[in-house]
């Protein structure tokens, strides 16, 4: 078989300086498309992180406590069942859930299990009156800048989460809990008798 | 000399109560549309939701306790964040917010100054003179003659 030789295929006109321009005008045209995908990527995955569902872990950023000068994790809750619930004085809903909150926690809140508020995206001094108002006393978080809020996903507040012993979600309710939903969904899922 | 010492003073203490006054003097309405209301994601100006009337309250309690503006975001920032700002700070990674734009149009403006750099180049005649049209060369030239004889003018 005889190889032929195909000439050597160059553009009209092209020097060295001419194919240095072409190819670093190509470069940044791609460097620019790659920039714009990337942006739109990073967009799309920042604004779709979804609620946190049953079965998924949850995050464990320490957080100021609202009253004292402390912080606490949800790490610190490793081996009780807790009730996380997302709220904010400003809110309306979360008024109304408080009360039942409160009782649920005085029937069951314990060693093994606690309610566990995080006051997200308000006024600290709002936030500790509405604690005084309803005369609440399982533990509070602050979340002001809603960054927790914006890992477990949640849309608004308030919205409640129940976290087993292992640290991972059972339940995940948006929404205002009230005592039928305590009483049927949450309390079954809890050790028997007081936590 | 002494009038000239106290002209000096006079002008320098003219020179202060202005800026004392502006600190003084902050408004809510001049605050509003520097900060945001991080529930709506929004200058708080233009927010009416229940979090931004709260956030809006807290402001006047701050003016009225004679805070002023730089105070009154300090706050704001310690109860929300930095994310409660409609600018970003101008130092650390939030720089970039202004740093990029204006890097981004200086690559622009070389980019396009040597776009045309070329094109003014690649498109001028050799000997720098006024480009001229090129005509029809050869058999075009002579179909065209051909043409324009066909047509009594």
């Amino acid at each position: 078989m005889v190889e032929r030789k195909l000439p050597k295929l160059e553009v009209a006109g092209s020097t060295p300086v001419v194919r240095f321009f072409v190819s670093a005008r190509s470069f940044i045209v791609v460097l620019a498309v790659l920039a714009v995908v990337g942006l739109l990527v990073f967009g799309l995955a920042s604004k779709g992180s979804s609620r946190l569902q049953a079965g998924e872990a949850v995050p464990t950023a320490d957080l100021p406590q609202l009253e004292g000068g402390g912080s606490e994790s949800l790490a610190d809750y490793r081996g009780r069942w807790v009730l996380v619930n997302f709220w904010a004085s400003w809110c309306l809903p979360c008024r109304a859930e408080a009360p039942a909150l409160e009782e649920f926690q005085r029937q069951q809140g314990g060693p093994r299990f606690t309610v566990l508020g995080i006051d997200t995206q308000d006024l600290s001094g709002d936030a500790r009156a509405f604690v005084e108002r309803y005369d609440l006393t399982y533990p509070q978080l602050r979340d002001g800048d809603g960054a927790l809020a914006d890992e477990y996903g949640t849309t608004g507040v308030p919205e409640n989460f129940l976290i087993d012993p292992t640290g991972k979600v059972r339940l995940a309710y948006p929404g205002p809990v009230g005592e039928d939903y305590l009483r049927e969904e949450v309390a079954p899922l809890l050790p028997e008798g007081k936590s | 000399m002494r009038a000239r010492v106290l002209l000096l003073v006079v002008l320098a203490l003219g020179a202060l109560v202005p800026t004392a006054v502006a600190e003084q003097q902050a408004s809510l309405a001049e605050i509003e549309k520097q900060v945001m209301c991080p529930v709506c994601g929004t200058l708080l100006q233009l927010a009416e939701s229940p979090q931004a009337q709260r956030e809006k309250a807290f402001i006047k309690r701050l003016i009225e306790e004679g805070r002023s503006e730089a105070q009154i975001k300090d706050a704001l920032v310690a109860e929300y964040g930095e994310e409660v700002l409609a600018l970003p700070p101008d130092s650390g990674f939030s720089l970039s917010a202004y740093l990029v734009p204006i890097i981004t149009f200086l690559i622009a403006a070389v980019a396009l100054a040597l776009g045309v750099w070329r094109w003014r180049r690649a498109g001028g005649p050799k000997d720098g003179g006024t480009p001229r049209a090129a005509g029809p060369s050869g058999e075009d030239a002579d179909r065209l003659d051909a043409d324009l004889a066909r047509y009594d003018l």
